[in-house]
């Protein structure tokens, strides 16, 4: 480890100048703090947080339709328990269990679809929000449910897809990003390849990388290293995961039941082709189909900064309301409430004055 | 945003039912025994010093590996006594049962208190049993109260707790939290991890039996570690800094923290005790403690200083530092 450390001093002398790195993947934010890895890091190489965060990146006004749909009679709502504290305009799904909508927290799509079998009178919604890492899962409790004619089980999908967001930031002239530690978790599914076009079109390297400190080390010295040499290549540092394809059945999968759309990203807006919606043959299980959901304009604290450090152009301290009032325990912004948010990151393992 | 009802949080443990005490309660029922929250209240009766406490057990499942809720409420009593060094001497015990609870489940539970009460030298001596209606309960809920006898002249508290202090605990954390979680619906998972539930008395009387200088100990339940040792550094005032490769944290525990995205900072312990004592007296306190059962993983994890005055900070393994901060408390309900 002192090593990597050692290598890193020398190599970001050797680059010269001040290099800015920026980490996609919510989990890897999250290792960083969690380690206290980024101290260790030379002042000239700084770490950002990229939109890797699902709960984060998702649009409040997807919170508002689901706040809306729970409070219809028969419905069960079941999500991973990151989005129920996460604020909609009014209220948040947290608050709304309590005042007693059915909101239950699952652990897979599949608990969801195993849900909607035990409960043949109420209807059972899934939240789906996430990247490439969860889709699958969900395309196959889809398709599962299309085969075994599970009429009350429905998705109400906003899941997105990585490439896109990137090729995004990198449009973005403010940003000026000099390499991605690209998520391991994503890259498991799509195979590292789908990174290649940052290469080739934007000269910028990209090293995928593992969730161990020293996986994130050696991904950072990898960079740095490309720099030095004047190469921008995609390198796989997590290879014990991750290899050129990816999952390919997964990825069929995905390609059966989801087709690509363009979708809003908070903090970004929409991108082009950047989100998964569900095939009209599958439309049933489409929840803003089946049940006629919409998503009304939704209104947030005017003073939050989460779009901002979803695009790594602000960091939270940054934010007017970090701290006080913002904080876990009353969180105004999604990046406060995740588990994997830069906010709440910053606020738990840094402290406020940080 | 609205925040007019009681969600689940407000019972885990963390900053969001601490704010439900200090707002709520603390303000309509304020008097110098109850502000000090600690484990237990200190009442001063006959010219002895006694520990007075209450909890409520609405763990689910009510049957778990290493335990049931029985033995659960009995020790979780137990130890809220011993922490403040209080020999535990009688109990209360009520039940609110659910119409078709099976006889035989709670059969096995009385046994269990029965059991571990005697074990402990704790008398139950007094109870009560409320039925209601089928569904609005999950098998059981037990209340308890304990009284206890002071046997230290230490001044025990959150709040007593110096810096130079060694902090030390017993032996590996999250077990019963973990054990727990594996026989959740929807979460169930294979594990080995059993409940390190267990009487702490013995092991509390053998460490304040030594004569050491012990400032403060905890039973690291709701909240974990994590809760524990925040509430202590606000209380005393101090910095806190523990070290995470001295962390005893079994591998079953860390693989299935990691799988559920937890930290095992934060997971529930019902068998833990968080020892804070002068250093120069660290090494008779770790002796005593492992020749006790409950003691024989003890090891210090870490030590107090002035700065910073209030904080928790933890030293990582690779050489970083980081900030312990309170658990908001939502993550695992009912747990105990």
């Amino acid at each position: 480890m002192k090593a990597m450390v050692q290598n890193i001093a020398q190599l970001s002398q050797r680059v010269g100048h001040d290099v800015k790195f920026m980490e996609v993947c919510g989990t890897h934010t999250m290792a960083t703090f969690r380690s206290g890895l980024r101290q260790l890091l030379p002042v000239s190489v700084r770490l950002v947080s990229g939109p890797g965060c699902p709960v984060c990146v998702t649009d409040p006004s997807y919170l508002d339709a689901a706040i809306e749909l729970c409070g219809r009679p028969n419905i069960i709502i079941a999500t991973f328990g990151d989005l129920v504290r996460v604020p909609g305009t009014d209220t948040s799904l947290e608050q709304e269990r309590a005042a007693g909508a059915n909101v239950r927290i699952v652990y897979s799509p599949n608990d969801a679809l195993m849900l909607a079998r035990e409960s043949p009178s109420k209807k059972v919604v899934f939240l789906g929000v996430g990247f490439e890492t969860t889709a699958p899962t969900i395309a196959w409790a889809i398709w599962r449910a299309a085969r075994d004619d599970v009429q009350n089980f429905s998705v109400l999908c906003a899941h997105k897809t990585m490439p896109q967001a990137m090729d995004a930031l990198l449009r973005d002239k403010e940003l000026k990003i000099d390499g991605f530690l690209c998520p391991g978790h994503v890259s498991v599914i799509t195979g590292a390849h789908i990174y290649r076009f940052i290469c080739e079109r934007y000269r910028i390297p990209c090293v995928v990388s593992g969730f161990e400190s020293w996986d994130i080390l050696k991904s950072i010295e990898l960079l740095l290293r490309q720099l030095a040499e004047g190469r921008a290549e995609v390198e796989n540092e997590y290879s014990r995961s991750v290899n050129e394809r990816g999952n390919e059945a997964a990825q069929r999968l995905m390609a059966e039941v989801f087709e690509p759309c363009d979708t809003v990203w908070r903090g970004i807006g929409i991108i082009p082709g950047s989100g998964l919606a569900i095939r009209d043959k599958y439309a049933c299980f489409d929840a803003t189909k089946a049940l006629g959901v919409t998503f009304p304009e939704a209104h947030v604290n005017p003073l939050c900064r989460c779009g901002s450090v979803l695009r790594g152009a602000a960091s939270p301290p940054d934010c007017r309301l970090f701290g006080h009032p913002c904080s876990p325990t009353h969180p105004i912004g999604p990046c406060m409430v995740s588990g994997e948010g830069v906010c709440a990151a910053y606020y738990k393992y840094e402290g406020v004055a940080a | 945003m609205r925040r007019d009802r009681i969600l689940l949080a407000h019972g885990g443990g963390g900053s969001v039912t601490r704010e439900l005490i200090d707002k709520l309660f603390l303000v309509r029922l304020e008097n110098p025994l109850l502000k000090p929250l600690d484990d237990s209240a200190v009442l001063v009766m006959g010219g002895k010093r006694h520990a007075f406490t209450t909890d409520s057990y609405v763990v689910k499942p009510y049957i778990f590996p290493g335990g049931d809720i029985g033995k659960l409420a009995v020790c979780g009593t137990i130890n809220d006594l011993a922490v403040m060094g209080a020999r535990p001497l009688w109990m209360s015990l009520s039940f609110i049962l659910e119409e078709g609870l099976l006889i035989a489940d709670l059969q096995r539970i009385v046994e269990s208190i029965g059991a571990t009460a005697a074990e402990a030298g704790v008398q139950i001596v007094t109870g009560d049993t409320k039925v209601v209606e089928c569904g609005k309960c999950e098998g059981l809920y037990v209340n308890t109260a304990g009284l206890g006898e002071i046997v230290t002249t230490n001044s025990l508290g959150a709040s007593n707790v110096k810096p130079g202090d060694t902090v030390i605990i017993n032996g590996p954390i999250g077990e019963h939290g973990v054990a727990v979680m594996s026989q959740r619906e929807g979460i169930a998972f294979q594990t080995n991890v059993v409940s390190d539930c267990a009487p702490l008395w013995s092991l509390v009387k053998a460490i304040l039996d030594t004569g050491a200088e012990v400032h403060a100990m905890r039973d690291p339940t709701r909240g974990g570690v994590a809760a524990a040792v925040c509430d202590i550094a606000r209380a005393s005032n101090v910095g806190i800094r523990l070290h995470e490769d001295a962390l005893p944290i079994g591998r079953e525990v860390r693989g299935a923290c990691d799988l559920l995205g937890f930290d095992p900072l934060t997971i529930a312990n019902e068998g833990k005790v968080l020892v804070f004592c002068r250093a120069a007296d660290t090494a008779s306190v770790l002796a005593a403690m492992r020749e006790n059962p409950l003691g024989k993983h003890a090891c210090v994890i870490g030590e107090v200083s002035e700065q910073p005055p209030g904080t928790v900070t933890l030293r990582t393994t690779i050489g970083g530092e980081r900030i312990i901060d309170m658990p908001t408390g939502e993550d695992l309900p009912r747990i105990c």
